[in-house]
């Protein structure tokens, strides 16, 4: 129990009437890459989305069950401390368009206001690029606007700014659906990096990118978590008839 | 069929004719109104019309210097008071778009925004010039800050509701509590908007006259005091262009040619952020 950082039982989620997550349970192991993956509209981002609390967002969207990180209910704790613990990287790279590369970095501490000292900060924002891939390209521009860089270095800046927080765990929400194939392998290379550190659940359309990257995967359908295994297990010998249905492309 | 087409030709060209003859036309009433205040106006000004009070009748030269000092003080008065109150509320408007109170209050800036300016004066008279007992600068920038509110306000909703919520949600999920996301990104990510929208109000009310006569009065004579009655370009248009001394005409000519610049340049800046920064109002 303790292993897990975060753990959902008969989670289910709603937009309006739309019952969107039903009675997932689940339980993801510390340091580990999970991929998430099923058809279009089948909850997968919108559970994602709980476990941040970026759900309760949307108007008319409820939750229930409980979901935890380790032992503390997500939903009894403070939604800002929550989203401290756990970073998120979203489908279109979103750097600050008002922001320097610098401040784009370290925009979770300057935009809550914490007070840094300067050097610790300079380290805070090295230390988060090079562990994005980022700093070589950047460390000679990083009081250029972040906008001013290509697809897949924003996407790697977001990531450096979910880094620089410090997170238990880092959501990624399609992270490279809008980047071209060569952006795509770089993210890739970098989440074998990143789980050393922290713990990646990655929400994805491409099922090679999830045989690619993941330790486990977990397979939803319809709202419910079908499957949840061992990634190599899942794409060689799926126990559920469904997953294999997506897998060998039955259904998409 | 060759005739048929020749006449579809003909009327196609016709309409083309009409349309580019139309959109020279409408270009007209602004090339002459500019001519005839620069042919009537530029000729007045000169150190001595910006630095000094109206001359008493009979004499020659004197100035403009109060009604300028005025339009500068009751102008930088009501962006006070209407600036904070329209970017917040057009916060809301832009944040809030689905709720009742915004469809209702998003109404009334509408139908404000059409309210006559001499309404506007006249009721601000009974409001802040009656209590108070006195015309003042400050109830003619009150005046003035109401015509404000419906463009700031809506130029902050149309730009805000222009970014991606992806910006928010970015901001959001670092732990960013609600407030410093729309202080700290969503506000200056639509700065140039925002701000542009402003200049276009300055523009619109710097020329108001109406709303000024029952409130600022104006005044002969040099005066800061915003709780004293005070002078303003288009108050000293008003009076002087229909006095019957030749001098006092020059005087108003000069005047109208300063606030046409202003207005002119105000425009021009709006319209070189507005495409530096490719927004559209």
């Amino acid at each position: 129990m303790e292993h897990s950082v975060i753990s959902a039982s008969n989670f289910n989620a709603w937009f309006g009437d739309n019952h969107a997550v039903k009675d997932v349970s689940i339980k993801i192991e510390k340091n580990q890459v999970i991929a998430v993956m099923g058809p279009s509209g089948c909850g997968k981002t919108t559970f994602l989305r709980c476990i941040n609390r970026m759900h309760e967002l949307v108007p008319g969207a409820r939750t229930e069950g409980t979901l935890k990180l380790y032992t503390d209910d997500i939903y009894t704790m403070n939604p800002i401390y929550v989203r401290y613990k756990i970073g998120m990287v979203f489908q279109r790279p979103n750097p600050f368009p008002n922001l320097s590369i610098y401040d784009n970095v370290v925009a979770g501490y300057k935009l809550n206001g914490l007070k840094i000292p300067k050097a610790e900060m300079d380290h805070i924002v090295e230390k988060s690029l090079t562990s994005a891939a980022l700093w070589n390209e950047v460390k000679d521009s990083l009081h250029k606007k972040g906008t001013f860089l290509s697809g897949g270095q924003q996407q790697r800046l977001c990531i450096a700014r979910a880094i620089a927080m410090e997170p238990e765990v880092i959501l990624f929400d399609e992270p490279t659906s809008a980047l071209d194939p060569i952006s795509t392998s770089s993210i890739e290379a970098l989440f074998h990096e990143l789980k050393a550190n922290y713990t990646l659940i990655i929400v994805t359309h491409n099922m090679q990118q999830a045989a690619r990257v993941s330790d486990k995967t977990a397979f939803f359908y319809l709202g419910e978590l079908v499957e949840f295994d061992n990634t190599r297990q899942m794409f060689t010998a799926p126990k559920d008839k469904r997953t294999q249905n997506y897998i060998t492309g039955r259904f998409s | 069929m060759d005739a048929r087409l020749k006449v579809r030709n003909t009327k196609s060209i016709i309409f083309k004719s009409v349309i580019v003859f139309l959109a020279f036309v409408i270009t007209i009433p602004l090339i002459i109104i500019l001519l005839y205040i620069i042919k009537q106006g530029v000729t007045q000004v000169n150190w001595h019309f910006l630095t000094h009070v109206p001359a008493p009748v009979g004499e020659t030269g004197g100035g403009i210097s109060n009604a300028l000092v005025g339009s500068i003080i009751i102008v930088a008065l009501s962006s006070i008071i209407a600036i904070p109150v329209g970017i917040l509320a057009g916060i809301y408007l832009s944040e809030n778009a689905n709720t009742r109170l915004a469809y209702y209050s998003g109404l009334c800036v509408d139908i404000l925004q059409g309210v006559p300016s001499i309404v506007v004066g006249m009721v601000v008279y009974f409001w802040v010039v009656k209590p108070l007992g006195t015309f003042s600068a400050l109830s003619g920038s009150v005046a003035l800050a109401i015509m404000m509110l419906p463009i700031v306000i809506r130029s902050t909703e149309q730009t805000l509701k222009l970014l991606p919520d992806s910006l928010k949600e970015a901001a959001l999920s670092l732990g960013v509590p609600y407030h410093r996301v729309i202080l700290k990104i969503i506000v200056p990510c639509g700065f140039a908007g925002i701000l542009s929208g402003i200049m276009l109000s300055v523009a619109r009310i710097i020329g108001e006259t109406a709303p000024l006569l029952f409130t600022a009065f104006g005044n002969p004579y040099l005066s800061a005091a915003i709780t004293k009655p005070m002078q303003s370009l288009p108050l000293l248009i008003f009076n002087y262009a229909t006095s019957p001394y030749d001098e006092w005409h020059n005087l108003a000519w000069g005047a109208s040619f300063i606030l046409l610049m202003f207005v002119l340049l105000l425009n021009i800046f709006t319209k070189l952020i507005t495409r530096k920064w490719n927004i559209q109002l």
